[in-house]
């Protein structure tokens, strides 16, 4: 004897969110049905095989639908409340952290899926459900890649989803369009969260969105003006009356304020060298994709031997960058201003003690 | 020409890609009526095209009207090759040829395909202009309502009951033309779809006309069938009962009720209007009033109307009612005879006294004979001229008129809760039919209406008009005569037939209520609980399952074998309902339906009925477990432990659905009937013989069913399968009629559901009982599985719990069940009665406001008449003062009304506390600001609870066909039927939403035949479904918000339609 057929339908549709997740997660029903007998939410093995199965299918069906979640909203095949309609949204778009750090940045294509058995063994997230969450960023981004107007909102409102994933998927779009590094040995003490917020500085700041958001081309490419006129801030350090008026400046102002002064004089014209040749080349390509290792090279790593907290950071790139304008043949004071901002919080950020 | 029909198509959304090559589609619409058909420009290159159409207009007969559907088809365009169909929307214009149901439909409908399903969705709007034909040959039936619920609709007040219509169509199956062979399954389905829409219309007019000719304006009860014959044709027929009814206008109720808060004048009139004397269900909980209104003393509309005509009448009934009276009834005296003769009279000139109504206005239903059932085996030959079904018709006039028969043994001249059935297999097609006997109240089938409140307030007039003396003295009487007969609760149980002349076998003893009249000592009916029935505690569901194994046979002998087995297996079916019944401690089973299926190799029999305990039946016996060697010591032991498990599940179920009845009552009133048996029945293990067995041609005969022989391999089997019938899940009730006995307080929410499951018996060489397991096991198995599905909705409970069994093919089982689970609040009830001093208080101040009503109502038998209320007649003395004349009565009794009035109303307040109220009423704005799909509610039930319905917009009757070639593709049998179950919910909802509805009610799903060939890859599926289409508003809305219900009703509705 054996089950041939067997499907329950609700006219309000039946979703368990336990169940939904087993299924994101790429558990297969099997698999979904053991965990939840460990999870004590019914022993009978029968019953519980029957329910998933029928939950699967359900959320089989609804998978279309969610590759576009406005759809949800208004199609008639199932009746589903809207607080659930959000719930599966959420859901199916969030991702693991893990996952993502791995992809960030790397180009969305075929190759990088091939690649994701590797990815999979590699975070312990199921092969499945990195297809999912593959496959999210790419639909994610190839909708918005066409789109005008700001980034996070043209996310939220084609995907439906809450503020903080939207910035997410900003941040991944963002990534995967300008496609940083962000692989390098160096570069893996930092989070999906760390890079998330340097993206959102960037998209905010740096991008042609960032001036004019009523503009054709959007919030995903860096304002090339803008880089174009980094290039004028290398005065700061081949001039050497600059940097050496700089430089007294800043010490000036931080003395007393930190223990690690004289590390900090010290290291001031090889630092403000970094930064400021980072500004200068970023007109590449090439060296945008190294944006963030430069920033550790360059930056963080000679902080960090010299065991600065993250206080004296802060203090030494106020100072830094407030300094800049006071010095009289410096004339290229919004620029500065544009670019140091976001440097600042992204070091902050990046710059775990 | 009579009408002209008007469509636009809108726009398209969602639609498929139909052009590989732009990823696009030029998409354009065909309109189709009769033979006409308009077209659409082309919308190129979009899946979402705005066509805006002009108006197509179509000027036919209202016959044809009534006939035919809307066929409305997109089709892709393409220059070089024919247009490729996309899909196709049929749209029944019969909800708009009502003046009271819907007047346009306008809104997104699913495009559907039966190969691909749901392809998108088309914006229609359709309208019809109806101009008045006076011509008395017509053969259209346009007004007539249609109804599939099985009550007086909610907003109607029932005029007239007038009775059973039938009617049935015969035609060729497309599916078994020879054309068939050469053309593509597409065109063969669609032919089917569309032969069956047209049926079905042809069917409805022709039971209109009938109901015309009867002087009706409605057909409640409408249930229609299919039967799939294969080789020899397509039957579609269907029942109903015919009805005149009258809306209540909601206008006044709702518009004063804000103003409870002032003098008994104001709350009188929301009495009358809220309720209607009519409605005979409330969905809230069923306060002492609603029980009660109908005697509610407020002067209504028709009365002043009306009044004359029953004048008359009633001036007529007594004088032909004298000649032949008190001769029936014993106990019941002249007067009671007289009253049941004028029925039997008015019901006789019938040729079927049948009514296809489960529950009735009070006072309608008098007494309940039992089940009366009837089965015919019939062998199907080709239908050959479709034009004169004559021999379906002769083979149910056979079953009706063996049901007309058993009722008469039965003493009883009526059949309530009807319903007929076939199953088919091959050649071989079982017929059933099966109903309650019961006796009627000539009340509302006579030519006049007959309101209680009419005859009362009527009656000082008659008095005082000297000219009709002698008729206003007979007037005064009859009502004297009716009076006696509101119903206290008991009254229906007590036996119809005569006591020295009982047909079958019973045990009869006096009424535990009145204990003035005999009952049975069970009941079975096919009806729902009357709302005035006492029961003592909760009900459940029992079922009754049995597998037969039958050999593989042809023709006629097949057809011998057949009716050789149904004897057997019905009574089995009765014994294990009856041993079920017993083992929970119950007395009495409503709704119960039996369903028999035939296969190949075998025959299907399900049972399912909810059991309760009827206050006014004595309780039943346990079960007995006997030996018939009692030699053997381990033997006795053995014996004995299953008789301690058998004692101590009843003790166990007695707990669990709170059954304890009122026996100490019992001593306090010092039973008036000496009865030595009365007692020791209660200590005695066994019961005595059932009832209803001879109805089914089957008699228990000496044999006493509920002493169960171990010796016998059967009656183990039988226990085990007793014990082994897993308990409901704690939190979970279930019952398959309209509403659970014993559970009044339900939240707004409801979770309608079908579920399917085919099984295959691999193990060809089973024997009975190893087939009967599995099929018990798969039934207890869906159960479990629902219970476990719905347990976020716990507390609650799964109503209208009906099960379809069918052997689609040799070794398959197939079970198909839709229900509704809806919750209900247990804190509710803790609170209120703590608001109104203590729980047990409040209950009895319920049930002694009910009492009194009685009391007065039941003058002669005013001391007796309640075993419960005479240990509360103390609290409350005016009701023991004995009424002199009537007017004080009837001064006595609007005064109760209008204390009861008061009290409903606050109680109904704590009922639905506010803040709670708000937020759903919020929460469902919230949803449909939220998403542009509006939300329609599905329910099998005649009501929504917390919700009033103001409008029936039309019957929804549909039939789909989906058929597959990539079963693989679609995710199997599961991934296919999951799929179009799914889509025929969204076609149900679309459709009630563009008539502007918000809810389907009495919502069936009539058929579900699937068909798989996993070898080529291949199924396919039909699916009838049958439902009404309403407007419901939130109670907790209309008491906050509308000053103007019909501007706030208008409104949701639009907001939905779009």
């Amino acid at each position: 004897m054996s089950v041939e057929l067997d499907v329950f339908v609700g006219n309000t549709t039946i979703m368990d969110k336990e169940v939904y997740q087993l299924w994101l997660n790429g558990y297969t029903v099997n698999d979904a049905v053991t965990l939840r007998i460990e999870g004590g939410v019914m022993e009978e093995c029968e019953v519980l095989l029957s329910d998933t199965m029928d939950q699967y299918r359900t959320f089989q069906m609804c998978e279309r639908l969610l590759h576009h979640p406005a759809k949800l909203a208004n199609q008639l095949l199932f009746q589903i409340p809207p607080d659930r309609q959000a719930m599966l949204i959420e859901r199916y778009y969030a991702f693991d952290d893990l996952f993502v750090r791995e992809v960030l940045g790397k180009k969305l294509s075929k190759g990088t899926k091939k690649d994701l058995d590797d990815v999979s063994s590699k975070t312990g997230v199921m092969l499945k459900s990195c297809r999912r969450q593959f496959d999210n960023f790419k639909r994610v981004f190839k909708v918005v890649e066409e789109l005008k107007g700001p980034l996070v909102e043209n996310i939220r409102q084609h995907f439906l989803l809450p503020d903080q994933l939207a910035r997410d998927y900003a941040a991944i779009v963002f990534f995967a369009n300008n496609r940083f590094e962000t692989g390098k040995k160096k570069l893996l003490y930092l989070t999906f969260q760390d890079f998330a917020f340097c993206a959102g500085q960037l998209i905010n700041n740096w991008t042609l969105g960032a001036v004019d958001n009523m503009m054709e081309d959007m919030d995903v490419d860096l304002d090339k003006e803008f880089l174009q006129d980094l290039k004028d801030l290398k005065i700061l350090i081949t001039d050497k009356d600059l940097l050496d008026q700089h430089k007294s400046l800043v010490c000036t102002a931080l003395r007393g304020k930190t223990n690690v002064l004289n590390e900090m004089e010290a290291n001031f014209k090889n630092l403000s060298r970094g930064l400021v040749n980072i500004a200068a080349k970023l007109i590449n390509a090439k060296d945008v994709r190294d944006f963030f290792i430069d920033l550790v090279e360059k930056f963080i790593e000679p902080c960090r031997s010299d065991k600065w907290t993250s206080v004296d950071v802060n203090l030494y790139l106020t100072h830094y960058t407030n300094s800049a304008h006071i010095l009289d043949t410096f004339k290229h004071h919004s620029v500065w201003t544009r670019y140091m901002g976001v440097i600042k919080s992204c070091i902050l950020k990046m710059y775990h003690e | 020409m009579p009408g002209k029909l008007k469509a636009k198509i809108v726009a398209g959304r969602h639609l498929p890609v139909m052009d590989r090559a732009s990823d696009l589609t030029d998409a354009f619409v065909e309109v189709k009526f009769g033979n006409v058909t308009f077209k659409t420009d082309v919308y190129p290159k979009s899946l979402n095209p705005q066509w805006n159409s002009e108006w197509f207009k179509f000027e036919v007969d209202d016959e044809d009207l009534q006939d035919e559907p809307l066929q409305i088809t997109v089709l892709d365009h393409d220059t070089y090759s024919a247009n490729d169909a996309i899909g196709k929307v049929y749209i029944d214009i019969d909800p708009l040829l009502c003046s009271e149901a819907a007047t346009v439909i306008s809104g997104w409908l699913p495009i559907y395909d039966t190969i691909h399903g749901i392809r998108g969705e088309i914006n229609v709007l359709v309208k019809v202009d109806l101009f008045n034909d006076l011509n008395r040959f017509r053969q259209s039936s346009c007004g007539v309502k249609f109804f599939c619920t099985t009550s007086i609709p909610r907003c109607y007040r029932a005029v007239m009951i007038h009775g059973f219509v039938e009617e049935l169509v015969v035609n060729e199956d497309p599916e078994y033309q020879w054309i068939d062979r050469i053309r593509t399954p597409r065109a063969s389905n669609e032919a089917r779809q569309r032969l069956i829409f047209l049926m079905s219309g042809e069917l409805q007019r022709k039971i209109g006309l009938k109901v015309l000719e009867m002087g009706g304006n409605a057909v409640v009860g409408y249930l229609q069938c299919f039967d799939l014959e294969g080789e020899s044709g397509l039957v579609v027929r269907a029942i109903g009962t015919a009805c005149t009814l009258e809306k209540i206008s909601t206008l006044p109720a709702t518009a004063t009720l804000p103003s409870n808060s002032s003098p008994s004048k104001d709350i009188k009139e929301p009495v009358f209007g809220e309720e209607g004397p009519g409605v005979p269900l409330s969905s809230g909980p069923p306060t002492p009033l609603r029980a009660q209104t109908f005697s509610s003393f407020s002067p209504s509309k028709s009365y002043s109307r009306q009044s004359s005509s029953s004048d008359t009448e009633l001036s007529l009934t007594p004088k032909t009612g004298m000649g032949s009276g008190g001769s029936a009834g014993k106990e019941a005296g002249p007067l009671k005879a007289l009253l049941r003769q004028q029925t039997q009279s008015a019901l006789e000139q019938r040729e079927y006294p049948f009514f296809t109504l489960t529950s009735f206005p009070p006072g309608f239903l008098l007494h309940l004979g039992g089940v009366v059932s009837a089965r015919s085996v019939k062998l199907l030959d080709r239908i050959h001229n479709p034009d004169e079904p004559e021999t379906r018709d002769a083979w149910w006039e056979e079953i009706r008129q063996e049901i007309k028969s058993h009722t008469k043994a039965l003493g009883c001249h009526a059949v309530v809760g009807y319903s007929e059935s076939t199953s088919i297999c091959e050649e071989v097609c079982i017929l059933s039919a099966s109903g309650t006997a019961a006796i009627l109240s000539s009340r509302f089938m006579q030519d006049g209406p007959l309101e209680t409140d009419h005859r009362l307030s009527r009656q000082p007039l008659v008095f005082s008009t000297g000219s009709e003396r002698v008729d206003g003295d007979m007037g005064s009487t009859a009502s004297l005569g009716f009076e006696e007969m509101v119903p206290p609760g008991c009254e229906f149980c007590h036996i119809p037939y005569d006591e020295l002349n009982i047909p079958f076998p019973a045990q009869l003893t006096y009424c535990c209520c009145c204990r003035r009249y005999k009952v049975p000592d069970v009941l079975f009916t096919t009806i729902d609980l009357p709302t005035e029935a006492n029961i003592t505690g909760k009900g459940c569901l029992i079922q009754a399952r049995l597998c037969r194994t039958k050999k593989k046979a042809q023709g006629e002998g097949n057809a011998m074998a057949i009716s050789n087995l149904l004897p057997f297996l019905e009574y089995e079916l009765h014994t294990q309902l009856m041993n079920k019944l017993k083992l929970r401690g119950m007395n009495a089973l409503f709704g119960l339906r039996i369903q028999i299926s035939v296969g190949e190799t075998m025959l299907l029999g399900l049972a399912s009925a909810t059991g309760v305990y009827l206050t006014a039946l004595p309780s039943p016996g346990g079960i007995q477990v006997s030996g018939k060697t009692p030699s053997d010591i381990t033997y006795e032991q053995h014996i004995s432990n299953m008789q301690k498990k058998i004692n101590d599940t009843i003790a166990k179920n007695k707990e669990v659905y709170e059954i304890n009845p009122p026996e100490v009552v019992e001593e306090i009133i010092g039973s008036p009937i000496p009865e030595p048996r009365q007692r020791s029945r209660l200590f005695r293990s066994h019961s005595e013989s059932s009832d209803e067995v001879s109805e089914i041609d089957l008699s228990h005969g000496k044999k006493d069913a509920f002493v169960l022989e171990i010796d016998d391999t059967d009656a183990v089997e039988d226990i085990h399968a007793l014990l082994t019938d897993s308990p409901t899940p704690a939190g979970f009730y279930s019952c398959n009629t309209e509403i659970m006995p014993g559970i009044q307080n339900w939240t707004s929410a409801i979770q309608m559901f079908t579920s399917v499951r085919v099984f295959r018996l691999n193990n060809v060489n089973l024997t009975n009982q190893g087939l009967n397991k599995v099929f018990s096991d798969l039934c207890e198995n869906l159960l479990k599985s629902l219970y476990f599905k719905l347990r976020s909705l716990v507390p609650c409970c799964l109503c209208h719990l009906n099960f379809t069994v069918a052997i689609p093919e040799d070794e398959l089982i197939q079970v198909a069940v839709t229900a509704v689970a809806m919750s209900f609040d247990k804190e509710l009830t803790l609170e209120n009665g703590k608001q109104s001093g203590d729980k047990s208080l409040k209950k009895e101040n319920d049930e002694q406001l009910q009492f009194n009503l009685e009391l007065n109502a039941e003058m002669s038998s005013s001391n007796l008449s309640s075993p419960k209320g005479l240990t509360e007649v103390g609290s409350h003395p005016s009701a023991k003062d004995r009424c002199s004349s009537w007017i004080e009565q009837l001064r006595l009794k609007a005064h109760t009304i209008r204390r009861g009035s008061v009290k409903t109303t606050s109680s109904l307040e704590k009922a639905s506390p506010l803040p709670e109220g708000r937020s759903r009423s919020l929460r469902s704005n919230r949803s449909y600001s939220g998403s542009s799909v509006a939300v329609v509610r599905m329910t099998p039930l005649s009501f929504i609870p917390g919700a009033k319905i103001i409008k029936y917009l039309g019957i929804i009757n549909m039939f789909f066909i989906r058929e597959t070639t990539s079963l693989k593709e679609e995710g199997g049998v599961s991934g296919f039927l999951h799929t179009f179950i799914a889509e025929v919910f969204a076609m149900v909802r679309a459709h009630v939403a563009a008539l502007g509805g918000n809810a389907v009610v009495s919502y069936s799903m009539k058929e579900c035949v699937f068909m798989e060939n996993p070898n080529k890859n291949q199924a396919q599926c039909l699916i009838n479904v049958s439902g009404d289409a309403v407007i419901f508003v939130r109670e907790s809305e209309v008491e906050a918000a509308s000053v103007h219900p019909q501007s706030a009703a208008t409104q949701t509705s639009n907001g939905e339609g779009t």
